[in-house]
């Protein structure tokens, strides 16, 4: 398999969500390019409602491939903005572009900075390694 | 590390996905599971099956042998090339295992078995052999290759020698031919047209090449099960196993009851269950109307009868919509609701198979 995409700028968690930090201080969240991949071809999207509050961890969504199903847990506390509901019916855009157009959901963090709390790039890149050795 | 097909290297190199199945390190994918669904559907693709075991059999006693061994009946297999689909019972009429019998003429008979199975398999039948005087020969030393598509025969054609490619191409559905060492049937677990080639393990990558040469997609076994299910093709451990009988399984078609005097392992508790009129359960089709994905395990709630489970669920990528099979009281039919992760989700009871040939045969 190709090695994973991990970019920079962003945040991880180790159950293989990303955050985003946007300008005005609200979180993006979405899956890996690792997890994607290692899910496989994903046909079902269930996503929170919006105003909904989160613990850190609490699981928040769950997306299916034609083999299993799979919780995404919020990598950080807040209440959920908005969620991409274009993946309702194209889910196979979180394969197709996991860290753009494949983004889950927007969530205003309880506390500003938590998500500085979470695994770098080269953080997440070492877990992998060590889950593949 | 599991055990290895001769094409494990091939698996590899594709850049597969692999993942234990009964014991064997097998290809879940190539890269999209679905693709390689559409692929078998509109076109032709290709299953690595080598770890199904062949297993032969031969000698004086073999016939009366296989009489009592298996629930269908190799009295209807009266020419040589003829295969037959049926369940290999215990006493209490529970499936141990589900295959595919050839009649090989002079050679004897061959049995192709599952993979999470053969060692049970073939532990059950030489000790019901050594009794009954028939050789067991388990043929390890053979790999299998499954060619399932619309294109299947045009694309094997061209790789076998001149009279083998006419005997192969004249073959009827569920009937094989021999030739130079090659064993193919047209038989298969997709629904589709389609071949199996049974082939010393030697050969197993060249031929293996030369399909992908022409442009026979890899499918892993996450295209195999989608497969099989959109076919409504029983899957041995899911939807079948020892604890229950073929009657309760979708599978009394394949259970031979005449001859009325042909004593097969599992016939008197079969027909104890007849007498007591008929199975309590029966196993049916299942069609998701909600949002959702069935997965084997999930309640199935039957309004005013009962309960049943889940056998087999998953997405149709033909259907685009989540199917599968349920094991429901026997009064069960229209509407149905499924315990989805705690929601209860609509379904219809319909019957499989849910596509063949490329076509739907549900109304959604």
């Amino acid at each position: 398999m190709s090695p994973s995409k991990i970019p920079a700028d962003l945040r991880y968690a180790r159950t293989h969500e990303w955050v985003r930090e946007r300008p005005d201080g609200t979180l993006e969240i979405g899956i890996t390019d690792h997890a994607q991949s290692a899910l496989g071809d994903l046909v079902f999207v269930e996503l929170p409602e919006a105003g909904r509050v989160l613990g850190a961890g609490e699981a928040c969504a769950v997306i299916e491939s034609v083999k299993a199903a799979s919780d995404i847990y919020s990598p950080v506390a807040g209440t959920v903005l908005e969620t991409n509901e274009a993946l309702v019916s194209t889910p196979e855009t979180i394969n197709q572009d996991p860290y753009g157009a494949g983004w889950m959901l927007r969530l205003r963090p309880a506390e500003s900075g938590t998500a500085d709390g979470l695994l770098s790039a080269a953080d997440y890149q070492q877990i992998l390694q060590s889950e593949s050795a | 590390m599991g055990r290895r097909t001769p094409l494990y290297e091939q698996h590899q190199s594709l850049g597969a996905r692999m993942v234990d199945f009964g014991g064997w390190d097998m290809p879940l994918h190539y890269g999209s599971q679905i693709e390689e669904h559409h692929a078998v559907r509109r076109g032709a693709g290709m299953f690595d099956v080598s770890h199904m075991c062949a297993i032969d059999l031969q000698g004086e006693g073999v016939r009366p042998f296989l009489e009592r061994l298996l629930a269908n009946d190799i009295g209807k297999l009266r020419i040589p090339g003829k295969a037959l689909y049926t369940c290999m019972l215990n006493e209490a009429g529970g499936v141990i295992d589900d295959l595919i019998v050839y009649d090989r003429g002079e050679h004897g008979f061959r049995l192709v078995v599952n993979a999470g199975t053969r060692d049970g398999d073939l532990a059950w039948i030489r000790r019901h052999a050594l009794a009954d005087g028939a050789e067991v020969r388990e043929r390890a030393d053979l790999a299998m290759i499954a060619v399932q598509g619309p294109q299947a025969g045009s694309m094997l054609a061209p790789l076998l020698v001149d009279d083998a490619r006419a005997a192969v191409l004249a073959l009827e559905h569920f009937s094989a031919a021999e030739s130079g060492g090659w064993f193919v049937a047209r038989t298969g677990y997709t629904g589709e047209d389609g071949f199996e080639i049974v082939l010393p393990a030697s050969g197993a990558q060249t031929l293996w090449r030369e399909l992908l040469a022409r442009g026979v997609r890899p499918c892993g076994l996450g295209a195999r099960d989608t497969l099989r299910l959109e076919a409504g093709m029983n899957l041995h451990g899911n939807d079948m196993d020892e604890a229950t009988s073929p009657l309760e399984s979708g599978l009394g078609w394949t259970v031979a009851f005449d001859p009325a005097a042909r004593d097969f392992i599992g016939r008197s508790a079969l027909e104890a269950v007849r007498r007591g009129g008929g199975p309590e359960r029966r196993l049916v089709g299942l069609l998701l109307e909600d949002r959702g994905i069935l997965r084997a395990h999930q309640r199935v709630l039957v309004p005013g009868v009962g309960e049943g489970e889940v056998t087999s669920g998953s997405f149709s990528p033909t259907l685009e919509r989540s199917i599968g099979l349920a094991r429901v009281p026997r009064a069960a039919a229209g509407r149905v609701e499924v315990d989805v992760r705690g929601r209860l989700l609509a379904a219809r009871i319909v019957k499989p198979p849910f596509v063949r040939h490329g076509k739907p045969l549900i109304a959604l």
